[in-house]
């Protein structure tokens, strides 16, 4: 057998297996929306962006969830991502051989796979326990945590990208160092690092297991983040467990509700990168 | 490959003529006075330059003047460190942690090397332009703004003045007037490579760095950019690193051949090509090595 025939066959042997995992991938998810749409479709109507979450057998909406999980996931941005986009910065700007920078990397790296659970029992230790009582707050800083890493790392690999010669070329007119940093580098990786907080907010904003040790929720209308606080993943876990049939259909709506949003910020993120590279 | 007594900066090799020749004279200037030309001044005195990459020497003993308001072009295979050379002048190794040189680079008076005071200064004072066009991600006026803006308060009529006056300078005004606000990156690679010229001119510098600024750019915008350099010797002294002979020959007044790091040979462009005194040149020069 020839090389040249050899290569072929590897290549056919590749790109189907290749297409074949896609599919595999692609499957599910399918499967996935397919279900919420079936399920969640019917129930969203005006009532569930207007009234609050209704006691078994009455009528209801999911005005408060959704009003909570946006402020929650907001919150927890507002907080995470300057946090993270300065230690990406320093990273890649000022850490880039250092060991500081280096150990830095490092526990980035584990915060960024630590399990949400974790990081919501450590909030809860770290602010339930003490103040006593669950509180939006504690349900934002836990987001905050798990965003952070997030950022950081897409921070520093988008500041990365910029090219030293831009650098070298600030410099080289006399431009001081936060300078170089703050009007050409930011400026080139801007789109990247808005890029890498959409997907953060995205991971966010369906987390369930920290909210539960920290915001908790609650079941009336409340804006009070020093209280136990509404979001749409707790409602979601606590109705969809329930034995009541409305219950389970305003889950099933919050359900398509937040994944289609989720979706919605990541094909927008997708965007911005691209619109940005051409 | 070469052996310590063809060193230029050696003992053996300092010429004797008298300390007051017309043409300004050190250990590497194999080139001696002629008299009847011009009082040339050196802008900037190198003396004993030695740079580090981490352990690696670059640079062994370089020596040479650069003339105010000449052409110094530098020549020399890839790696002989010409570029090297260029950027110790405004110090923008210095952002490369593991670099360092030593020895003397004196401007205006004072060694820039050891220069306590903020090397962003410097920076301002000795500007450069890079192999490869390096437009900021901002519109063309900003582009050249950004830099005046460091040192200078400017009212928004002198601003519009001063970035008129550096794009004719750098002869891009006629085909940008009309896209000012325009992204500078959306430029052709040639006028990419003018507006950073115009950016370093901007700020008025006493010295102008260029770094092989023609060999990313088409014939044509070559040529704009040596008529430009050609321009620009009436106000600034300028340094270029060249790969190409004949653009050394065709705009530089002083060449310096540089080989393996060292300095081979240094002196008036016409003789260095036309009489060179070491063979090594002579054989660099006709091709036949590099």
């Amino acid at each position: 057998m020839s090389l040249y025939t050899r290569r072929r066959i590897v290549n056919h042997v590749g790109l189907t297996l290749s297409i074949l995992a896609t599919l595999f991938g692609l499957f599910w998810l399918a499967w996935l929306l397919w279900t919420l749409f079936g399920n969640g479709l019917r129930w969203i109507g005006p009532r569930m962006f207007f009234e609050s979450t209704p006691p078994p057998g009455a009528n209801g909406g999911l005005a408060n969830a959704i009003v909570g999980s946006a402020i929650l996931t907001l919150a927890g941005v507002g907080i995470g991502a300057p946090a993270g986009i300065l230690a990406g910065t320093y990273l890649a700007e000022f850490g880039r051989t250092s060991r500081l920078g280096a150990i830095v990397r490092f526990v980035n790296d584990i915060l960024l796979s630590a399990p949400s659970i974790i990081i919501g029992v450590f909030v809860y230790g770290l602010i339930v326990l003490r103040t006593g009582h669950f509180s939006g707050w504690a349900g934002a800083i836990a987001l905050a945590l798990i965003i952070m890493p997030v950022v950081v790392r897409t921070t520093e690999n988008m500041m990365r990208l910029v090219p030293d010669s831009l650098r070298e070329a600030a410099a080289a007119l006399g431009a001081p160092s936060w300078k170089v940093t703050i009007v050409i580098v930011y400026r080139s990786a801007l789109p990247g690092i808005m890029t890498g907080i959409l997907l953060g907010m995205a991971r966010i904003s369906g987390e369930t297991a920290p909210l539960l040790f920290t915001a908790l929720n609650n079941q009336f209308w409340s804006t009070d983040m020093s209280r136990p606080f509404p979001n749409l993943p707790a409602v979601i876990f606590q109705f969809a467990m329930s034995p009541y049939e409305d219950w389970q259909h305003l889950a099933w709506a919050g359900a398509l509700l937040i994944t289609v949003t989720i979706l919605g910020i990541n094909i927008a993120a997708k965007m911005l990168l691209k619109r940005t590279k051409s | 490959m070469e052996s310590p007594s063809s060193h230029p900066s050696s003992p053996s090799n300092v010429p004797s003529e008298p300390a007051n020749a017309a043409v300004s004279l050190h250990p590497a200037a194999s080139v001696p006075a002629k008299k009847g030309e011009p009082v040339r001044s050196p802008k900037v005195e190198i003396r004993d330059l030695c740079f580090f990459y981490g352990k690696y020497k670059a640079l062994h003993d370089v020596n040479l003047d650069i003339h105010d308001r000449q052409i110094t072009a530098f020549i020399g295979p890839s790696g002989c460190g010409k570029s090297t050379l260029l950027r110790t002048l405004n110090r923008i190794y210095e952002l490369y942690p593991g670099q360092r040189a030593s020895g003397k680079i004196m401007l205006g008076g004072r060694n820039l090397l050891e220069r306590a005071d903020d090397v962003n200064l410097l920076r301002a004072k000795v500007g450069m332009v890079f192999q490869k066009p390096t437009p900021f991600p901002m519109s063309v006026h900003d582009n050249i703004s950004f830099g005046v803006q460091l040192y200078e308060r400017l009212s928004h009529s002198d601003m519009e003045a001063r970035v008129q006056w550096a794009l004719e300078k750098a002869a891009l005004w006629e085909e940008v007037k009309d896209k000012l606000r325009q992204d500078g990156t959306a430029l052709s690679g040639g006028q990419q490579q003018r507006l950073c010229i115009a950016r370093a001119v901007a700020v008025k510098p006493d010295v102008l760095l260029l770094d092989e600024p023609a060999s990313a750019l088409d014939p044509i915008s070559t040529q704009k950019i040596e008529q430009l350099i050609t321009d620009l010797k009436k106000d600034y002294t300028i340094a270029i690193v060249t790969h190409n002979m004949q653009q050394a020959a065709r705009v530089s007044d002083y060449t310096a051949f540089m080989y393996l790091g060292r300095l081979i040979e240094f002196g008036e462009t016409k003789k260095l090509f036309m009489k060179p005194a070491q063979q090594q040149t002579e054989e660099y020069i006709t091709g036949r090595f590099g």
